[in-house]
Protein backbone atom coordinates (compact mmCIF):
# COMPACT_ATOMS: atom_id res chain seq x y z
CA UNK A 1 0.00 0.00 0.00
CA UNK A 2 1.37 3.37 -0.91
CA UNK A 3 2.27 5.88 2.33
CA UNK A 4 -1.33 8.17 3.33
CA UNK A 5 -1.17 11.41 1.33
CA UNK A 6 0.62 13.72 3.83
CA UNK A 7 -1.85 16.67 2.31
CA UNK A 8 -4.93 14.64 3.69
CA UNK A 9 -3.59 15.16 7.27
CA UNK A 10 -5.26 18.06 9.27
CA UNK A 11 -2.46 20.17 10.64
CA UNK A 12 -3.29 23.08 13.28
CA UNK A 13 -2.46 25.77 11.69
CA UNK A 14 -5.35 25.07 9.22
CA UNK A 15 -8.66 25.31 11.53
CA UNK A 16 -9.26 28.72 9.84
CA UNK A 17 -9.98 26.87 6.74
CA UNK A 18 -12.44 24.74 8.38
CA UNK A 19 -14.75 27.11 10.53
CA UNK A 20 -18.54 27.17 9.93
CA UNK A 21 -19.28 29.19 6.53
CA UNK A 22 -21.66 31.40 8.98
CA UNK A 23 -19.06 31.96 11.21
CA UNK A 24 -16.61 32.64 8.63
CA UNK A 25 -19.11 35.52 7.02
CA UNK A 26 -19.83 36.98 10.65
CA UNK A 27 -15.84 37.42 11.13
CA UNK A 28 -15.66 38.72 6.98
CA UNK A 29 -18.47 41.80 7.93
CA UNK A 30 -16.41 42.53 11.18
CA UNK A 31 -13.45 42.47 8.88
CA UNK A 32 -14.09 44.09 6.33
CA UNK A 33 -16.55 46.91 8.04
CA UNK A 34 -12.74 48.12 10.23
CA UNK A 35 -10.87 47.75 7.17
CA UNK A 36 -12.79 50.46 5.02
CA UNK A 37 -13.12 52.47 7.77
CA UNK A 38 -9.38 52.35 8.22
CA UNK A 39 -8.95 52.96 4.24
CA UNK A 40 -11.99 55.98 4.47
CA UNK A 41 -10.19 57.70 7.35
CA UNK A 42 -6.13 57.49 6.07
CA UNK A 43 -6.20 56.86 2.15
CA UNK A 44 -7.23 60.15 0.82
CA UNK A 45 -7.92 58.40 -2.99
CA UNK A 46 -10.11 56.46 -1.63
CA UNK A 47 -12.02 58.69 0.34
CA UNK A 48 -13.02 60.98 -2.82
CA UNK A 49 -13.71 58.27 -4.29
CA UNK A 50 -16.49 56.97 -2.06
CA UNK A 51 -17.38 60.38 -1.83
CA UNK A 52 -18.07 60.51 -5.83
CA UNK A 53 -20.00 57.53 -5.38
CA UNK A 54 -21.89 58.63 -2.33
CA UNK A 55 -21.18 55.94 -0.05
CA UNK A 56 -19.37 55.77 3.21
CA UNK A 57 -18.28 52.90 5.88
CA UNK A 58 -21.50 53.18 7.64
CA UNK A 59 -23.30 52.13 4.71
CA UNK A 60 -22.07 48.70 5.07
CA UNK A 61 -24.05 46.14 6.66
CA UNK A 62 -23.60 43.15 4.92
CA UNK A 63 -21.10 42.15 2.68
CA UNK A 64 -23.48 42.26 -0.62
CA UNK A 65 -23.23 45.81 0.60
CA UNK A 66 -19.53 46.15 -0.65
CA UNK A 67 -20.23 45.94 -4.20
CA UNK A 68 -21.45 49.43 -3.94
CA UNK A 69 -18.13 50.80 -2.49
CA UNK A 70 -15.02 51.90 -5.68
CA UNK A 71 -12.61 49.47 -6.89
CA UNK A 72 -8.55 50.37 -6.58
CA UNK A 73 -6.89 49.28 -10.07
CA UNK A 74 -3.33 49.43 -10.69
CA UNK A 75 -2.93 52.52 -12.40
CA UNK A 76 -4.14 53.84 -8.49
CA UNK A 77 -0.44 52.17 -7.33
CA UNK A 78 1.17 54.02 -10.35
CA UNK A 79 -0.47 57.15 -10.01
CA UNK A 80 -0.03 57.28 -6.45
CA UNK A 81 3.33 56.34 -6.20
CA UNK A 82 5.51 55.34 -3.83
CA UNK A 83 3.68 55.37 -0.70
CA UNK A 84 0.06 57.26 -1.82
CA UNK A 85 -1.97 54.64 -0.80
CA UNK A 86 -0.42 53.98 2.73
CA UNK A 87 -3.14 53.83 5.65
CA UNK A 88 0.15 53.34 8.15
CA UNK A 89 3.06 55.83 9.19
CA UNK A 90 6.30 55.04 7.97
CA UNK A 91 7.24 54.40 11.99
CA UNK A 92 4.86 51.14 11.85
CA UNK A 93 5.65 50.13 8.35
CA UNK A 94 8.44 47.66 8.50
CA UNK A 95 8.81 46.12 5.13
CA UNK A 96 8.21 47.29 1.73
CA UNK A 97 7.76 45.68 -1.49
CA UNK A 98 7.75 46.09 -4.78
CA UNK A 99 6.56 44.55 -7.91
CA UNK A 100 9.28 44.39 -10.95
CA UNK A 101 7.58 47.11 -13.03
CA UNK A 102 8.35 46.22 -16.98
CA UNK A 103 6.78 49.40 -18.05
CA UNK A 104 7.84 52.90 -15.92
CA UNK A 105 7.66 52.93 -12.44
CA UNK A 106 6.60 50.22 -9.73
CA UNK A 107 4.19 49.46 -7.56
CA UNK A 108 5.32 49.77 -4.10
CA UNK A 109 3.25 47.39 -1.47
CA UNK A 110 3.91 48.01 2.47
CA UNK A 111 3.19 45.99 5.59
CA UNK A 112 3.62 46.59 9.38
CA UNK A 113 4.77 43.94 11.51
CA UNK A 114 0.99 42.74 12.07
CA UNK A 115 0.59 42.59 7.81
CA UNK A 116 3.81 39.99 8.08
CA UNK A 117 2.17 37.70 10.88
CA UNK A 118 -0.94 37.63 8.38
CA UNK A 119 1.15 37.12 5.48
CA UNK A 120 2.96 33.81 7.13
CA UNK A 121 -0.08 32.75 8.85
CA UNK A 122 -1.19 31.99 5.21
CA UNK A 123 1.77 30.44 4.07
CA UNK A 124 2.12 28.26 6.67
CA UNK A 125 -1.60 27.19 6.12
CA UNK A 126 -0.70 27.09 2.01
CA UNK A 127 1.89 25.13 2.56
CA UNK A 128 -0.01 22.76 5.26
CA UNK A 129 -2.55 22.30 2.34
CA UNK A 130 0.20 20.83 0.21
CA UNK A 131 1.26 18.32 3.02
CA UNK A 132 4.41 20.03 4.11
CA UNK A 133 4.74 19.84 7.21
CA UNK A 134 7.98 19.83 9.98
CA UNK A 135 10.77 17.68 8.40
CA UNK A 136 10.61 18.40 4.85
CA UNK A 137 13.69 20.56 3.61
CA UNK A 138 12.04 23.30 1.13
CA UNK A 139 14.39 24.52 -1.31
CA UNK A 140 12.62 28.62 -1.93
CA UNK A 141 13.64 29.03 -5.59
CA UNK A 142 11.57 31.97 -5.78
CA UNK A 143 13.87 35.37 -6.47
CA UNK A 144 14.36 36.82 -3.31
CA UNK A 145 14.38 41.13 -2.63
CA UNK A 146 11.62 43.43 -3.97
CA UNK A 147 9.43 40.87 -5.57
CA UNK A 148 7.01 39.10 -2.91
CA UNK A 149 7.59 35.66 -3.65
CA UNK A 150 10.91 34.75 -2.02
CA UNK A 151 10.34 36.04 1.63
CA UNK A 152 6.77 35.29 1.60
CA UNK A 153 7.45 31.53 0.70
CA UNK A 154 10.75 31.60 3.01
CA UNK A 155 8.91 33.13 6.27
CA UNK A 156 6.00 30.40 5.73
CA UNK A 157 8.03 27.22 5.77
CA UNK A 158 10.22 28.33 8.54
CA UNK A 159 6.97 29.28 10.88
CA UNK A 160 5.56 25.69 9.78
CA UNK A 161 8.84 24.14 11.08
CA UNK A 162 9.77 22.97 7.57
CA UNK A 163 13.82 23.68 6.84
CA UNK A 164 14.21 26.00 4.52
CA UNK A 165 17.22 26.07 1.78
CA UNK A 166 16.50 29.99 0.53
CA UNK A 167 19.10 29.67 -2.27
CA UNK A 168 16.53 32.19 -4.36
CA UNK A 169 16.43 32.20 -7.93
CA UNK A 170 18.80 31.33 -11.25
CA UNK A 171 21.97 29.31 -10.92
CA UNK A 172 20.13 26.39 -12.42
CA UNK A 173 23.31 23.81 -11.80
CA UNK A 174 23.66 24.73 -8.26
CA UNK A 175 19.81 24.46 -7.44
CA UNK A 176 20.06 20.66 -8.77
CA UNK A 177 23.60 19.60 -6.92
CA UNK A 178 21.42 21.23 -3.47
CA UNK A 179 18.26 19.29 -4.55
CA UNK A 180 20.19 16.12 -4.91
CA UNK A 181 22.49 16.62 -2.17
CA UNK A 182 20.40 17.96 0.43
CA UNK A 183 17.54 15.68 -0.07
CA UNK A 184 15.04 18.27 -1.37
CA UNK A 185 11.55 17.22 -0.32
CA UNK A 186 9.78 20.55 -1.87
CA UNK A 187 10.26 22.99 -4.10
CA UNK A 188 8.71 26.59 -4.65
CA UNK A 189 9.49 28.21 -7.78
CA UNK A 190 7.65 29.17 -11.14
CA UNK A 191 6.62 26.15 -13.08
CA UNK A 192 8.39 27.11 -15.89
CA UNK A 193 11.70 27.41 -13.87
CA UNK A 194 10.85 23.74 -12.41
CA UNK A 195 10.45 22.55 -16.01
CA UNK A 196 13.94 23.85 -17.04
CA UNK A 197 15.65 22.56 -13.60
CA UNK A 198 14.25 19.05 -14.69
CA UNK A 199 15.10 19.26 -18.25
CA UNK A 200 18.74 20.56 -17.08
CA UNK A 201 18.41 17.19 -14.33
CA UNK A 202 17.53 14.60 -16.90
CA UNK A 203 20.80 16.01 -18.41
CA UNK A 204 22.82 15.92 -15.56
CA UNK A 205 22.00 12.56 -14.60
CA UNK A 206 21.28 14.24 -11.24
CA UNK A 207 18.35 11.71 -8.86
CA UNK A 208 15.74 13.73 -7.09
CA UNK A 209 14.10 11.06 -6.27
CA UNK A 210 13.22 12.61 -2.89
CA UNK A 211 11.08 15.02 -3.87
CA UNK A 212 7.79 14.89 -3.61
CA UNK A 213 5.88 18.45 -3.87
CA UNK A 214 6.17 21.42 -5.29
CA UNK A 215 4.55 24.99 -5.07
CA UNK A 216 4.08 26.38 -8.04
CA UNK A 217 3.15 30.12 -8.50
CA UNK A 218 3.44 33.80 -10.35
CA UNK A 219 2.55 32.53 -13.53
CA UNK A 220 -0.41 31.11 -15.03
CA UNK A 221 0.28 27.55 -16.13
CA UNK A 222 -2.00 24.89 -17.80
CA UNK A 223 -3.35 21.28 -16.97
CA UNK A 224 -1.23 19.90 -19.47
CA UNK A 225 1.90 21.71 -17.76
CA UNK A 226 0.87 20.16 -14.37
CA UNK A 227 0.24 16.39 -15.85
CA UNK A 228 4.06 17.15 -17.89
CA UNK A 229 5.48 18.11 -14.79
CA UNK A 230 3.64 15.36 -12.68
CA UNK A 231 4.33 12.21 -15.24
CA UNK A 232 7.85 13.78 -15.72
CA UNK A 233 9.08 14.19 -12.62
CA UNK A 234 7.11 12.16 -9.92
CA UNK A 235 6.34 15.38 -8.25
CA UNK A 236 2.64 16.68 -6.67
CA UNK A 237 2.79 19.79 -8.46
CA UNK A 238 0.53 22.57 -6.65
CA UNK A 239 -1.05 25.83 -7.77
CA UNK A 240 -0.38 28.99 -5.44
CA UNK A 241 -1.61 32.22 -6.23
CA UNK A 242 -1.27 35.92 -4.77
CA UNK A 243 -0.39 38.99 -6.10
CA UNK A 244 1.67 42.07 -4.39
CA UNK A 245 -0.84 43.96 -4.07
CA UNK A 246 -2.59 42.14 -1.71
CA UNK A 247 0.25 39.93 0.23
CA UNK A 248 2.25 38.21 -2.26
CA UNK A 249 1.86 34.55 -2.76
CA UNK A 250 -0.65 32.78 -0.08
CA UNK A 251 -3.65 34.43 -1.10
CA UNK A 252 -4.59 30.70 -2.86
CA UNK A 253 -3.52 27.44 -2.58
CA UNK A 254 -4.58 23.93 -3.96
CA UNK A 255 -5.40 21.20 -1.40
CA UNK A 256 -4.81 17.44 -2.21
CA UNK A 257 -7.89 18.07 -4.65
CA UNK A 258 -5.98 19.80 -7.12
CA UNK A 259 -9.56 20.97 -7.54
CA UNK A 260 -9.48 24.68 -7.34
CA UNK A 261 -7.56 26.69 -4.89
CA UNK A 262 -8.78 27.60 -1.50
CA UNK A 263 -8.80 31.53 -1.03
CA UNK A 264 -7.83 32.32 2.46
CA UNK A 265 -11.10 34.17 2.76
CA UNK A 266 -11.53 35.34 6.37
CA UNK A 267 -8.21 37.19 5.49
CA UNK A 268 -8.80 38.52 1.41
CA UNK A 269 -12.30 38.67 0.35
CA UNK A 270 -13.27 37.45 -3.00
CA UNK A 271 -16.03 38.53 -5.97
CA UNK A 272 -15.91 38.75 -9.17
CA UNK A 273 -17.11 41.00 -11.23
CA UNK A 274 -18.08 41.47 -15.37
CA UNK A 275 -14.99 42.75 -16.28
CA UNK A 276 -16.46 45.27 -18.46
CA UNK A 277 -19.26 46.58 -16.11
CA UNK A 278 -17.78 45.99 -13.14
CA UNK A 279 -21.32 44.37 -11.51
CA UNK A 280 -20.81 41.27 -8.99
CA UNK A 281 -21.24 38.22 -10.39
CA UNK A 282 -22.83 35.10 -8.92
CA UNK A 283 -20.42 31.56 -7.66
CA UNK A 284 -19.80 29.53 -10.63
CA UNK A 285 -19.58 32.39 -13.05
CA UNK A 286 -16.64 33.21 -14.69
CA UNK A 287 -15.31 36.71 -14.64
CA UNK A 288 -12.77 38.73 -13.40
CA UNK A 289 -11.23 38.11 -9.64
CA UNK A 290 -11.78 41.50 -7.27
CA UNK A 291 -9.97 40.88 -4.12
CA UNK A 292 -10.19 42.91 -0.60
CA UNK A 293 -7.63 42.76 1.87
CA UNK A 294 -9.43 42.40 6.02
CA UNK A 295 -6.64 42.75 7.94
CA UNK A 296 -4.12 44.55 6.56
CA UNK A 297 -3.17 47.85 7.58
CA UNK A 298 -0.35 49.42 6.38
CA UNK A 299 -2.04 49.48 3.00
CA UNK A 300 -5.76 48.24 2.72
CA UNK A 301 -6.85 46.91 -0.82
CA UNK A 302 -10.42 47.69 -1.26
CA UNK A 303 -11.95 45.91 -4.25
CA UNK A 304 -8.63 45.41 -6.07
CA UNK A 305 -9.15 44.73 -9.95
CA UNK A 306 -6.94 41.63 -10.28
CA UNK A 307 -6.90 41.39 -13.74
CA UNK A 308 -7.17 37.19 -13.46
CA UNK A 309 -10.28 35.56 -14.78
CA UNK A 310 -11.99 33.38 -12.60
CA UNK A 311 -14.80 31.72 -11.33
CA UNK A 312 -15.84 31.01 -7.80
CA UNK A 313 -16.51 27.59 -6.90
CA UNK A 314 -19.19 27.18 -4.52
CA UNK A 315 -19.18 23.73 -4.11
CA UNK A 316 -17.59 21.44 -0.54
CA UNK A 317 -14.68 20.78 -1.64
CA UNK A 318 -13.45 16.88 -0.79
CA UNK A 319 -10.81 17.86 1.56
CA UNK A 320 -13.70 19.43 3.75
CA UNK A 321 -12.28 23.00 3.98
CA UNK A 322 -14.75 25.65 4.40
CA UNK A 323 -13.07 28.41 2.31
CA UNK A 324 -14.06 28.65 -0.97
CA UNK A 325 -12.07 27.67 -3.92
CA UNK A 326 -11.73 29.89 -7.25
CA UNK A 327 -10.99 27.78 -10.72
CA UNK A 328 -7.83 27.84 -11.61
CA UNK A 329 -6.48 31.43 -13.21
CA UNK A 330 -5.93 30.23 -16.91
CA UNK A 331 -5.39 33.28 -17.99
CA UNK A 332 -3.94 36.76 -16.87
CA UNK A 333 -5.49 39.77 -19.40
CA UNK A 334 -2.04 41.01 -19.81
CA UNK A 335 -1.46 36.83 -21.08
CA UNK A 336 -4.13 37.14 -23.75
CA UNK A 337 -3.36 38.55 -27.08
CA UNK A 338 -5.97 39.84 -29.80
CA UNK A 339 -5.44 38.62 -32.97
CA UNK A 340 -7.14 39.70 -36.03
CA UNK A 341 -10.31 40.65 -33.37
CA UNK A 342 -10.14 36.99 -31.45
CA UNK A 343 -8.76 36.71 -28.42
CA UNK A 344 -6.52 34.15 -27.57
CA UNK A 345 -4.71 33.05 -24.79
CA UNK A 346 -1.33 30.63 -24.34
CA UNK A 347 -3.45 28.02 -22.69
CA UNK A 348 -5.19 27.20 -25.73
CA UNK A 349 -2.23 26.94 -27.94
CA UNK A 350 -1.18 24.73 -25.22
CA UNK A 351 -3.79 22.44 -25.55
CA UNK A 352 -3.81 22.69 -29.48
CA UNK A 353 -0.16 21.52 -29.34
CA UNK A 354 -0.75 18.84 -27.07
CA UNK A 355 -3.61 17.27 -29.16
CA UNK A 356 -0.92 16.59 -31.79
CA UNK A 357 1.87 15.47 -29.71
CA UNK A 358 0.53 14.26 -26.88
CA UNK A 359 3.19 16.05 -24.53
CA UNK A 360 3.55 19.32 -24.34
CA UNK A 361 6.75 21.14 -26.30
CA UNK A 362 8.66 24.21 -25.29
CA UNK A 363 6.96 26.93 -27.64
CA UNK A 364 6.34 30.80 -28.15
CA UNK A 365 4.06 33.07 -29.95
CA UNK A 366 5.57 35.72 -31.67
CA UNK A 367 3.06 38.36 -33.28
CA UNK A 368 3.92 40.59 -35.86
CA UNK A 369 2.30 42.82 -38.52
CA UNK A 370 2.83 42.38 -42.36
CA UNK A 371 1.15 44.81 -44.33
CA UNK A 372 -0.86 45.88 -41.79
CA UNK A 373 -1.88 42.11 -41.00
CA UNK A 374 -1.25 40.48 -37.54
CA UNK A 375 0.75 37.36 -38.23
CA UNK A 376 0.86 34.55 -35.53
CA UNK A 377 4.12 32.63 -35.36
CA UNK A 378 4.09 29.57 -32.77
CA UNK A 379 8.16 28.14 -32.55
CA UNK A 380 7.77 24.97 -31.33
CA UNK A 381 11.14 23.05 -30.35
CA UNK A 382 11.67 19.81 -31.98
CA UNK A 383 12.38 16.72 -29.43
CA UNK A 384 13.56 13.49 -30.18
CA UNK A 385 9.81 11.75 -29.97
CA UNK A 386 8.46 13.51 -33.07
CA UNK A 387 12.07 14.30 -34.66
CA UNK A 388 11.95 12.06 -38.48
CA UNK A 389 14.91 11.73 -41.02
CA UNK A 390 12.14 12.43 -43.56
CA UNK A 391 11.26 15.65 -44.77
CA UNK A 392 7.93 14.82 -45.43
CA UNK A 393 7.15 13.51 -42.18
CA UNK A 394 8.54 16.71 -40.12
CA UNK A 395 6.14 18.81 -42.71
CA UNK A 396 2.87 16.60 -41.88
CA UNK A 397 3.65 17.24 -38.53
CA UNK A 398 4.22 21.02 -39.42
CA UNK A 399 0.86 20.54 -40.87
CA UNK A 400 -1.08 18.65 -38.69
CA UNK A 401 -0.01 21.79 -35.53
CA UNK A 402 -1.12 24.21 -38.13
CA UNK A 403 -4.33 22.75 -38.25
CA UNK A 404 -4.75 22.11 -34.52
CA UNK A 405 -3.83 25.57 -33.95
CA UNK A 406 -6.52 26.98 -36.39
CA UNK A 407 -9.19 24.21 -35.06
CA UNK A 408 -8.65 25.19 -31.50
CA UNK A 409 -8.32 29.02 -31.97
CA UNK A 410 -10.38 29.98 -34.73
CA UNK A 411 -6.99 31.78 -36.91
CA UNK A 412 -4.26 30.64 -38.84
CA UNK A 413 -1.14 30.87 -37.32
CA UNK A 414 2.36 29.79 -39.23
CA UNK A 415 4.41 26.82 -36.96
CA UNK A 416 7.98 26.71 -37.51
CA UNK A 417 9.93 23.90 -35.91
CA UNK A 418 12.94 25.01 -34.00
CA UNK A 419 15.89 23.46 -32.29
CA UNK A 420 15.81 22.00 -28.72
CA UNK A 421 16.72 24.53 -26.27
CA UNK A 422 16.25 27.55 -28.82
CA UNK A 423 13.52 29.34 -27.07
CA UNK A 424 14.93 31.00 -24.23
CA UNK A 425 14.51 29.30 -20.97
CA UNK A 426 13.83 32.34 -18.48
CA UNK A 427 14.39 31.84 -14.84
CA UNK A 428 11.31 33.64 -13.80
CA UNK A 429 8.59 33.90 -15.48
CA UNK A 430 7.97 32.15 -19.15
CA UNK A 431 7.89 34.75 -21.79
CA UNK A 432 5.38 33.19 -23.62
CA UNK A 433 4.33 35.75 -26.18
CA UNK A 434 6.69 37.89 -27.83
CA UNK A 435 4.67 40.81 -29.20
CA UNK A 436 6.38 43.03 -32.02
CA UNK A 437 3.42 44.57 -33.60
CA UNK A 438 3.82 48.15 -34.15
CA UNK A 439 0.44 48.95 -33.04
CA UNK B 1 22.96 -6.32 -43.52
CA UNK B 2 21.93 -2.70 -41.87
CA UNK B 3 23.91 0.44 -41.45
CA UNK B 4 22.86 3.27 -38.52
CA UNK B 5 22.61 6.65 -39.41
CA UNK B 6 22.42 9.35 -37.50
CA UNK B 7 19.88 12.33 -38.75
CA UNK B 8 19.87 15.71 -37.19
CA UNK B 9 17.44 18.60 -36.90
CA UNK B 10 18.85 21.90 -38.33
CA UNK B 11 17.34 25.14 -38.18
CA UNK B 12 17.87 27.14 -41.81
CA UNK B 13 19.79 29.46 -40.42
CA UNK B 14 23.89 30.46 -41.03
CA UNK B 15 26.25 28.02 -38.75
CA UNK B 16 23.25 25.59 -38.14
CA UNK B 17 25.89 22.76 -39.99
CA UNK B 18 28.79 23.75 -38.16
CA UNK B 19 28.07 23.27 -34.70
CA UNK B 20 27.37 19.49 -34.90
CA UNK B 21 30.30 19.18 -36.93
CA UNK B 22 32.52 20.88 -34.43
CA UNK B 23 31.27 18.51 -32.20
CA UNK B 24 32.07 15.27 -33.43
CA UNK B 25 35.42 16.58 -34.96
CA UNK B 26 36.26 17.63 -31.15
CA UNK B 27 35.19 14.11 -30.26
CA UNK B 28 37.36 12.64 -32.74
CA UNK B 29 34.79 10.72 -34.67
CA UNK B 30 35.00 11.09 -38.50
CA UNK B 31 32.07 11.28 -40.56
CA UNK B 32 32.17 9.00 -43.27
CA UNK B 33 29.76 10.50 -45.71
CA UNK B 34 26.89 12.50 -45.24
CA UNK B 35 23.47 13.59 -47.15
CA UNK B 36 22.05 17.21 -46.51
CA UNK B 37 18.13 17.70 -47.10
CA UNK B 38 16.76 21.21 -46.87
CA UNK B 39 13.66 22.75 -46.87
CA UNK B 40 12.47 26.65 -46.27
CA UNK B 41 12.43 26.18 -42.98
CA UNK B 42 14.72 23.82 -41.82
CA UNK B 43 17.07 21.27 -42.61
CA UNK B 44 17.91 17.46 -42.22
CA UNK B 45 21.68 16.12 -41.88
CA UNK B 46 21.86 12.55 -42.14
CA UNK B 47 25.61 10.93 -40.61
CA UNK B 48 27.50 7.82 -41.22
CA UNK B 49 29.51 7.33 -38.43
CA UNK B 50 32.09 4.72 -37.44
CA UNK B 51 30.78 4.67 -33.62
CA UNK B 52 27.32 5.78 -33.94
CA UNK B 53 26.78 5.11 -30.48
CA UNK B 54 29.43 7.58 -28.70
CA UNK B 55 28.94 10.37 -32.01
CA UNK B 56 24.90 10.22 -30.54
CA UNK B 57 25.83 11.14 -27.17
CA UNK B 58 28.48 13.89 -27.66
CA UNK B 59 25.68 15.41 -30.29
CA UNK B 60 22.73 14.75 -27.78
CA UNK B 61 25.12 16.38 -24.76
CA UNK B 62 25.93 19.25 -26.93
CA UNK B 63 21.70 19.66 -27.12
CA UNK B 64 21.09 18.57 -30.49
CA UNK B 65 17.86 16.45 -31.11
CA UNK B 66 19.00 12.75 -32.89
CA UNK B 67 17.38 10.20 -34.47
CA UNK B 68 18.87 6.79 -35.37
CA UNK B 69 17.55 4.45 -38.71
CA UNK B 70 18.57 2.07 -40.94
CA UNK B 71 19.87 1.96 -43.89
CA UNK B 72 21.09 -0.20 -46.60
CA UNK B 73 24.23 -0.08 -47.96
CA UNK B 74 24.09 -1.32 -51.83
CA UNK B 75 27.01 -2.37 -53.95
CA UNK B 76 26.48 -0.76 -57.77
CA UNK B 77 28.35 -1.07 -60.74
CA UNK B 78 30.75 2.48 -61.09
CA UNK B 79 29.48 2.38 -65.30
CA UNK B 80 27.00 4.17 -66.91
CA UNK B 81 23.50 2.61 -66.22
CA UNK B 82 24.97 0.79 -63.30
CA UNK B 83 22.04 2.67 -60.95
CA UNK B 84 18.98 2.26 -63.11
CA UNK B 85 19.72 -1.53 -63.15
CA UNK B 86 20.09 -1.61 -59.27
CA UNK B 87 16.40 0.32 -59.18
CA UNK B 88 15.52 -2.01 -62.08
CA UNK B 89 15.49 -4.76 -58.76
CA UNK B 90 12.71 -2.79 -57.46
CA UNK B 91 9.87 -2.69 -59.90
CA UNK B 92 7.34 -5.16 -58.92
CA UNK B 93 8.76 -5.30 -55.54
CA UNK B 94 5.86 -2.74 -54.18
CA UNK B 95 9.08 -0.85 -52.14
CA UNK B 96 9.57 2.19 -52.29
CA UNK B 97 12.74 4.66 -51.97
CA UNK B 98 12.84 7.26 -49.74
CA UNK B 99 16.60 8.95 -50.37
CA UNK B 100 19.55 7.59 -51.36
CA UNK B 101 22.85 9.05 -50.69
CA UNK B 102 26.81 7.84 -52.09
CA UNK B 103 29.32 6.02 -49.16
CA UNK B 104 31.82 5.86 -51.66
CA UNK B 105 33.09 5.47 -55.40
CA UNK B 106 35.85 3.18 -56.94
CA UNK B 107 35.33 0.79 -54.17
CA UNK B 108 37.09 -2.53 -55.47
CA UNK B 109 38.22 -0.56 -58.85
CA UNK B 110 34.64 -0.63 -60.47
CA UNK B 111 31.36 -0.29 -57.98
CA UNK B 112 30.12 2.26 -55.60
CA UNK B 113 28.12 1.84 -52.82
CA UNK B 114 24.91 3.92 -52.43
CA UNK B 115 22.74 4.19 -49.22
CA UNK B 116 19.45 3.72 -49.65
CA UNK B 117 16.80 4.58 -46.92
CA UNK B 118 13.68 2.61 -47.50
CA UNK B 119 10.61 2.11 -45.46
CA UNK B 120 11.51 -1.59 -44.38
CA UNK B 121 14.75 -2.01 -44.85
CA UNK B 122 14.72 -6.35 -43.72
CA UNK B 123 12.26 -6.92 -46.46
CA UNK B 124 14.27 -4.79 -49.16
CA UNK B 125 17.60 -6.29 -48.39
CA UNK B 126 15.79 -9.61 -48.63
CA UNK B 127 14.21 -8.93 -52.45
CA UNK B 128 17.72 -7.44 -53.17
CA UNK B 129 19.70 -10.25 -52.78
CA UNK B 130 17.19 -12.16 -54.09
CA UNK B 131 17.42 -10.18 -57.46
CA UNK B 132 21.34 -10.64 -57.28
CA UNK B 133 22.00 -7.24 -55.82
CA UNK B 134 24.78 -7.36 -53.28
CA UNK B 135 24.01 -5.49 -50.03
CA UNK B 136 26.97 -4.67 -47.69
CA UNK B 137 26.88 -5.81 -44.53
CA UNK B 138 28.04 -3.31 -41.76
CA UNK B 139 31.79 -4.27 -41.46
CA UNK B 140 31.89 -4.49 -45.08
CA UNK B 141 30.82 -1.05 -45.50
CA UNK B 142 32.64 0.46 -43.57
CA UNK B 143 35.60 -1.50 -44.88
CA UNK B 144 34.37 0.27 -48.12
CA UNK B 145 34.54 3.49 -46.76
CA UNK B 146 38.42 2.85 -45.60
CA UNK B 147 37.14 2.98 -41.81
Amino acid sequence: MPPPDPARRFHPASAPDYVPVEQLRDLQLARLQRIVRRAHERVPLFRTRCQERQVSPADLRSLEDLGRFPFTLKTDLRDTYPFGLFASPMEEIVRLHASSGTTGKPTVVAYTQADLDVWTEVMVRAFAACGLHRGDVVQNAYGYGLFTGGLGAHYGAEALGATVIPISGGNTDRQIMVLQDFAVTAICCTPSYFLHLAERARELGADFSRLRAGVFGAEPWSEAMRRRIETDTGVKAYDIYGLSEIIGPGVGIECFAQSGLHVFEDHFYPEVVDPATGAVLPDGAEGELVLTTLSKDAMPMIRYRTRDVTALIPEPCACGRTIRRIRRIGRRSDDMFIIRGVNVFPSQVETALLAVEGTLPHYQIVLTREKGLDEVEVKVEVTPEVFSDQIRALEALQHKLEQSLDHTLGIRARVTLVGPRTIQRSEGKAQRVVDQRQI
Amino acid sequence: MKLTQLSLFLENRPGALRLPCQVLGQAGVDILSLSLADTQQFGILRLIVKDTERARKVLEEAGCVVKATDVLAVEVPDRAGGLADMLGAFEGSGLSIEYIYPLVAGHRGKTAVLLLRVEDPEKAAAMLAGRKVRVLSREEALEAVGA
